[in-house]
């Protein structure tokens, strides 16, 4: 084989590649987004694979930001065509799509997951509110009419009917959706219940959005561990240092009932009846988007998104569930979203 | 004479024996021995290392190797199989996944009745989840392939559910069992029963290797299959373009290129690029491969770029290194007797060099097989259920790779998927070790000294 030869194949096999890549296309959805809802989209992915004449779906994890980040990338074959997001899109993230061509989105609520604190199985209850989740964790707290750094350092100072155990928290990382569900729903709503939301409008002089940012902001000492990694990582870290309470789905805590103890949130055990009526207070909606462009190129895109919210799919009997999804109680709306292809508004 | 008696010097030999130990002589050999102290503890802690991964790995992931099978007796109706009755395969693909679980249930719970077998507090609902959800799927592919089947009752070999596949295998026990939402006590206990009665059986888990992945709730239907094949089809890309790539470049550079200030400054580059972090590869491939062009996302062919560039700095290392060591002397006889330089280089260089060349391409596809960073920015680190079709239509269709699977595995929030895991990194493990032998055996066998 000679150096003429060998150059000459090799730019053979390169031409070969391309030209089939450029004739070849996609027959598959492609998937990518939220680690939280990455198990909900592989069941119904492999339940659509399974049922239907179409490849099954490519799902990719990747966090909810990133996943929405390649959505807007653009159109065509080589972009995705859903994204997942365990929140809804921003506006931002909205005209980044417009301006990169992407105008037609259809938004699918596919349900609701709920978020759970949980210590390890062996160590003592916990019944929480968020109240002593802000006064856990806010980085600054009020005392006797001034900003100092949080002290606390044990549950038991925070309320005197937690246990005796040192304050460790493993909270997701800012790259989570879970992060700002935890921040809004918890932290800030904990600032609120226990007044010191108040003090603080007074203390910044009616500055209500100096105020917000003062609750939300958690402490970055010892005492939070911000987890960028999935659920799992937080398992095992709390199983490395049993002082430590996590931040889960409530799916993940389903899957591992054996390891883990899950704490009340003011007087409410989370499940999927409690979250679904609303009284378990720290739960979101999840999220998929669809690319209202690819739906007459990618064969089969409508009939994954009609299946996965199908009553057998996503309704309160089906297989999400199961998993741990709290169904939607307005599946019938979302369904008609989905079969109309009503695309969202553009932000103004 | 005062210093050599204090250092114990016997009468009678000269002051410079080199059998009496002076104190300096002693220093020497005392720092000799410690040296091959440390020698010997770095080794020993580095075989506790293997020995400990070696046996968690094992010990975790041996298990994925086997399978417990549930073998019952399955009607198969041909009122929900088949309503319109004319057991025409397109008619009965309207039929889902879903009217075929209850057939599972209800042929347990068949079984259950005809074994007497009883249980306190054993609900019906209880039977759904103790027969894996994949059975639905086998059924349902079963009848489609054979529409005569309908109507009759099929002796099928049906997966166990994660948790009783666990039971059998020691994972989950009654205690774990009592406290686990997906399991309950009463489903062990069935499993005892059945057990005895002789329906559920353990055997080796071929599908392990050859099924594709499988979704959250069914840890004990994941295989590797799709992996296995992505894997092959990248160091299949990788070699085809490496190899020739490499080697030819390392021949121009280090037999006919003029030593100069240019190619002085592609050797650093060759040199730095072989220690750029493997990710950088994979932002490269994005831009370039996908969105430049325009080739799919999460295919091999991609993969297999991305990959021959990381693996082309190691190769050409190698290769050059492989040439440098034929003496010269092989190459002035060659050109005294005649021979152009290319002759010389084809004819005798190069064959001489060939077992170095090869160890430093397998050692790179080996090293390329285990790469996860660079894939997970060209969508490889998916959920992959299809397998790509043959080469080279397959090379553009989406596949997972082994690295990319272990990965997704010790994602996922069912403990099962730890046992799986581990039995991925176990046959990956396999793979290198196997190549890496190829290398040790073609490098003894062709190597030759002067």
């Amino acid at each position: 084989m000679s150096f003429g030869k060998l150059s000459a194949s090799t730019l053979a096999i390169a031409a070969v590649s391309a030209t089939a890549a450029v004739a070849q296309s996609r027959e598959n959805v492609q998937i990518a987004g939220s680690s939280t809802v990455l198990p909900y989209a592989n069941i119904v992915a492999e339940a659509f694979g399974e049922n239907f004449d179409y490849p099954t779906p490519v799902v990719e994890s990747g966090g909810s930001s990133a996943g929405l980040r390649r959505f807007c990338e653009g159109i065509g074959e080589n972009t995705i065509d859903i994204a997942n997001a365990s929140r809804a899109i921003r506006p931002s993230e909205q005209e980044a799509c417009a301006e990169a061509g992407v105008t037609d989105i259809i938004e699918v609520r596919i349900g609701y997951d709920g978020i759970v604190f949980a210590s390890d199985i062996n160590g003592p209850d916990f019944a929480f509110t968020p109240a002593q989740w802000y006064n856990a964790l806010a980085e600054q707290v009020i005392r006797d009419g001034e900003l100092v750094d949080n002290p606390v350092a044990n549950w038991s100072e925070v309320d005197a009917s937690l246990p005796d155990q040192e304050i460790l928290a493993l909270i997701p990382g800012t790259n989570h959706g879970t992060r700002e569900v935890f921040e809004e729903n918890v932290i800030l709503a904990g600032c609120e219940e226990s007044g010191a939301y108040e003090q603080l409008v007074e203390l910044n002089g009616g500055d209500e959005d100096m105020a917000e940012a003062q609750c939300m902001t958690v402490r970055t000492d010892e005492a939070v561990v911000e987890i960028q990694g999935d659920y799992t990582e937080t398992l095992n870290r709390l199983q490395a240092d049993p002082n430590a309470i996590g931040v889960f789905g409530l799916a993940f805590y389903e899957q591992n009932t054996n390891a883990l103890k899950v704490a009340t949130m003011s007087g409410v055990t989370p499940s999927t009846e409690t979250i679904a009526s609303g009284e378990y207070p720290v739960s979101r909606p999840l999220y998929f988007y669809i690319k209202g462009a690819h739906i007459p190129v990618i064969p089969g895109l409508k009939d994954f998104a009609r299946f996965f919210v199908s009553d057998p799919i996503a309704g309160p009997n089906g297989p999400l569930a199961q998993y741990g999804l709290v169904s939607d109680p307005e599946l019938a709306q979302v369904q008609q979203t989905v079969e109309k292809e009503d695309s969202m508004e553009m932000p103004n | 004479m005062t210093d050599a008696q204090a250092d114990g010097r016997p009468e009678g030999r000269p002051a410079n024996s080199i059998l009496t130990p002076t104190r300096r002589m002693k220093r020497r050999k005392a720092a000799e021995k410690r040296f091959k102290l440390y020698g010997m503890i770095a080794v020993t802690v580095g075989i506790l290392a293997l020995v400990f991964l070696l046996t968690s790995i094992l010990g975790r992931g041996l298990s994925a190797f086997e399978q417990t099978m549930v073998e019952i007796p399955v009607e198969l109706p041909a009122e929900t199989l088949d309503p319109e009755g004319n057991r025409d395969p397109a008619e009965m693909q309207r039929v889902t996944t879903f009217s075929y679980a209850p057939l599972v249930a209800d042929a347990l719970a068949d079984v259950i009745a005809a074994e007497a077998i009883e249980i306190e507090g054993l609900e019906p609902s209880d039977l759904g989840g103790f027969i894996s959800q994949e059975a639905a799927a086998q059924l349902r592919n079963f009848v489609l392939a054979n529409p005569e089947a309908v109507g009759t009752t099929l002796e099928a070999e049906l997966l166990a559910g994660g948790r009783i596949d666990g039971y059998m295998k020691g994972r989950v026990t009654m205690e774990t069992a009592a406290l686990d939402s997906n399991v309950s006590v009463e489903q062990l206990r069935l499993a005892d029963a059945l057990e005895e009665a002789g329906y559920l059986k353990t055997s080796f888990n071929w599908d392990f290797i050859t099924a594709p992945d499988a979704s959250d709730q069914r840890p004990e239907a994941a295989g590797l299959g799709v992996a296995i094949l992505g894997s092959f089809y990248m160091m299949i890309v990788v070699l085809v373009l490496a190899l020739p790539i490499g080697v030819a470049a390392s021949i121009y550079l280090e037999e006919f290129a003029p030593k100069n200030r240019l190619t002085d400054i592609i050797e650093v580059n060759i040199s730095n690029l072989a220690a750029v972090p493997s990710i950088v590869f994979g932002i490269l491939g994005l831009a370039i491969f996908i969105n430049f062009m325009g080739l799919p996302q999460s295919a091999p062919i991609v993969g297999g770029l991305v990959l021959t560039l990381m693996t082309l700095p190691t190769i050409i290392i190698a290769t050059r290194a492989a040439l440098k060591a034929v003496p010269p002397s092989i190459r002035d006889a060659a050109l005294g007797v005649g021979a152009s330089k290319m002759q010389s280089v084809f004819h005798h260089v190069l064959p001489l060099a060939m077992p170095g060349i090869l160890t430093g391409t397998i050692i790179g596809l080996a090293q390329a097989l285990g790469e996860t960073a660079p894939l997970l920015l060209i969508g490889m680190v998916a959920f992959v259920r299809e397998y790509p079709d043959a080469p080279p239509e397959g090379f553009f269709d989406p596949a997972s790779a082994l690295p990319v699977q272990v990965y997704n595995w010790t994602q996922r929030a069912d403990p099962a998927f730890v046992e799986r895991a581990s039995g991925a990194i176990i046959v990956l493990l396999v793979f290198l070790v196997l190549m890496n032998t190829v290398a040790v055996i073609l490098r003894r066998r062709l190597e030759r000294r002067w």
